[in-house]
């Protein structure tokens, strides 16, 4: 089966600044596909050459296997950006129709594909509202809709929840099953939350124009181990060396903090237990999430200024 | 093909419509600030100008210039927008949309210099107030002047607009460099009275061709057969044509 996102090596720099360093990756038709990382860590970056505001310096990007420089794959993929592109003086039918004017479409097909998405994420009578007036939430699904009118194949979100409150992020991810239900499309979304990572098939990690690494979330959290014992003392550098004498290999210090990955974790708090008394002020026992991955790979925290 | 270029084009243009009739504030802006100018200068140079020998008295000199004052706010006006909206507003979506590169300029410029355009019908309601004879040709010619130099002086602020990182860059730019370009277009003051090396910048300027071409039509009369005025419309026109250009040429280009 033929990949509809296809990335070969892509690198790219801005001056001097590496953004991307040879990144390769693949999207299958129907899958809906995580960008995680850390800001400054590329995506966004990938998210502009992907949805083709921007040409890559070095490599290849496919879409649907056609090269996404061409102007003709504009019209089969939809992007909902990070910043809002609607038009607040208009209302929501007005900004609809320029959208479908934008893809050719008019008249009473252009209408009925409105009353379809309008439909869809239930904004119906929100129809003639100005933008200006409706809430957070709702001007993300008036950016779903927008996105949606010429039924694009694949669907590219940058930092979809940014923004929104917990309530219109449970119902954006309602939209999308919704959404992958009614059409099947292929949806790629670059994020830095850990749970939206989660709820997709399959995620990359960016770090630092780099991508560390892929695979579906559960295999992902797999590699770190069965559990992570993370322990708070004043001096993490000296405690960090007596664990490594006890255990017998490498102790990791994030964020100030000494991190061990095990298998057995209440078998090895146990076994530190002594050490661990008069050293720690608090420890905690937890599966590995993402952030662990994150952090085995690259070793260092994920600094996320969330906003 | 015709059809999927020019259905775009005019969703844009419309859409520069709509939202300005929504905004009460661009129309005072642009039409207020003027004609304040227009009542001031006016008033205030009337007895020192009577020397250079400008008959008709500075309040109706400047007049013409005053028209091209409002062309040239409502086009700063209307693609000031350009500066965010590319970057986190609504144009991010036309930049990722099928939709041509030329097609993107010409709805957004032909937008803007329309309301420009319209812009200037208004003051000319105060032509009632001076004593300039008006036909039917001097009418026309006016209003095709005043067309052609609104979407020329559009064109140029979107190509300024889609390069400027911010709105106090552009603001740098309005008054370096467009501001001047109005006071040195024969607007203001004539090129006669003014020290040579500004005479030699103001014919380099191609806005005083625009200036002057307007400042004639209002004074036309049909037996004129003038060919300095075609020769400030081929002027008037290529500003025009280039301004597109550069404006297109700003979009096309590769970001860094």
């Amino acid at each position: 089966m033929q990949a509809a996102i296809a990335v070969e090596n892509v690198s790219h720099k801005f001056d001097e600044r590496v953004a991307l360093d040879g990144i390769t990756l693949q999207v299958m038709p129907g899958e809906m596909y995580g960008l995680l990382g850390p800001n400054g860590g590329g995506k966004t970056t990938l998210f502009r050459l992907l949805c083709t505001m921007l040409p890559p310096d070095h490599g290849t990007i496919r879409l649907l296997g056609k090269n996404a420089a061409a102007n003709a794959v504009r019209a089969h993929i939809g992007v909902v950006f990070q910043h809002p592109s609607l038009d607040a003086r208009l209302t929501v039918l007005e900004n609809l129709r320029h959208q479908g004017h934008l893809y050719g479409l008019k008249g009473r097909p252009l209408s009925q594909r409105i009353e379809e998405v309008l439909d869809m994420m239930a904004l119906t009578d929100r129809a003639k509202d100005r933008i200006e007036i409706l809430s957070g939430g709702l001007q993300r699904r008036v950016e779903l809709c927008k996105s949606l009118l010429h039924r694009p194949q694949i669907l590219i979100f940058d930092e979809p929840c940014t923004g929104l409150d917990p309530g219109a992020r449970r119902g954006f991810w309602d939209d999308l099953d919704i959404l992958r239900r009614t059409y099947g499309t292929t949806l790629l979304l670059t994020t830095h939350f850990m749970e939206e990572a989660e709820r997709c098939d399959r995620i990359g990690i960016l770090d630092r124009g780099r991508l560390i690494a892929e695979g579906t979330p559960e295999a992902l959290k797999r590699t770190v181990g069965c559990e992570v014992i993370t322990l708070e003392t004043r001096d993490p550098k000296g405690l960090q060396l007596q664990i490594e004498k006890v255990v017998g290999r490498d102790v990791q210090i994030i964020d100030g903090q000494v991190r061990i990955a095990c298998d057995e974790g209440q078998r090895l708090l146990a076994q530190l237990y002594p050490l661990l008394r008069e050293n720690v002020q608090a420890m905690t026992l937890s599966v590995p999430t993402l952030e662990d991955v994150f952090v085995q790979r690259t070793g260092h925290g994920f600094h996320v200024e969330d906003q | 093909m015709r059809m999927a270029f020019w259905l775009p084009v005019v969703s844009l243009w419309r859409r520069e419509l709509v939202r300005f009739t929504r905004d009460r504030n661009r129309l005072f802006g642009a039409i207020g600030q003027p004609l304040v100018f227009w009542l001031l200068l006016g008033a205030g140079f009337e007895k020192s100008f009577a020397p250079l020998g400008i008959s008709s008295g500075y309040l109706e000199y400047i007049y013409p210039g005053i028209l091209l004052l409002i062309l040239l706010f409502t086009a700063i006006f209307s693609t000031i927008s350009v500066i965010e909206d590319r970057r986190e507003g609504f144009m991010q979506s036309v930049l990722v949309a099928p939709v041509s590169r030329t097609g993107l300029v010409l709805g957004k410029v032909l937008g803007g210099g329309t309301l420009a355009f319209l812009e200037s019908l208004v003051f000319l309601v105060f032509l009632a107030f001076l004593d300039i004879p008006i036909s039917i040709a001097s009418l026309g010619m006016t209003l095709i002047f005043l067309f052609i130099l609104g979407i020329g002086l559009t064109a140029l602020g979107f190509a300024i607009a889609w390069q400027a990182s911010s709105t106090a860059g552009f603001h740098a730019v309005m008054n370096l460099f467009l501001f001047p370009l109005w006071v040195l277009s024969g607007a203001f003051f004539p090129a006669e009275g003014a020290s040579r090396w500004l005479a030699y910048l103001m014919a380099i300027n191609p806005l005083t061709y625009g200036m002057d071409g307007l400042r004639q039509s209002l004074y036309l009369t049909t037996s004129d057969a003038n060919t300095h005025l075609w020769f400030c419309v081929i002027i008037s026109v290529a500003f025009t044509a280039l301004t597109l250009s550069a404006a297109v040429w700003q979009v096309c280009r590769k970001e860094k």
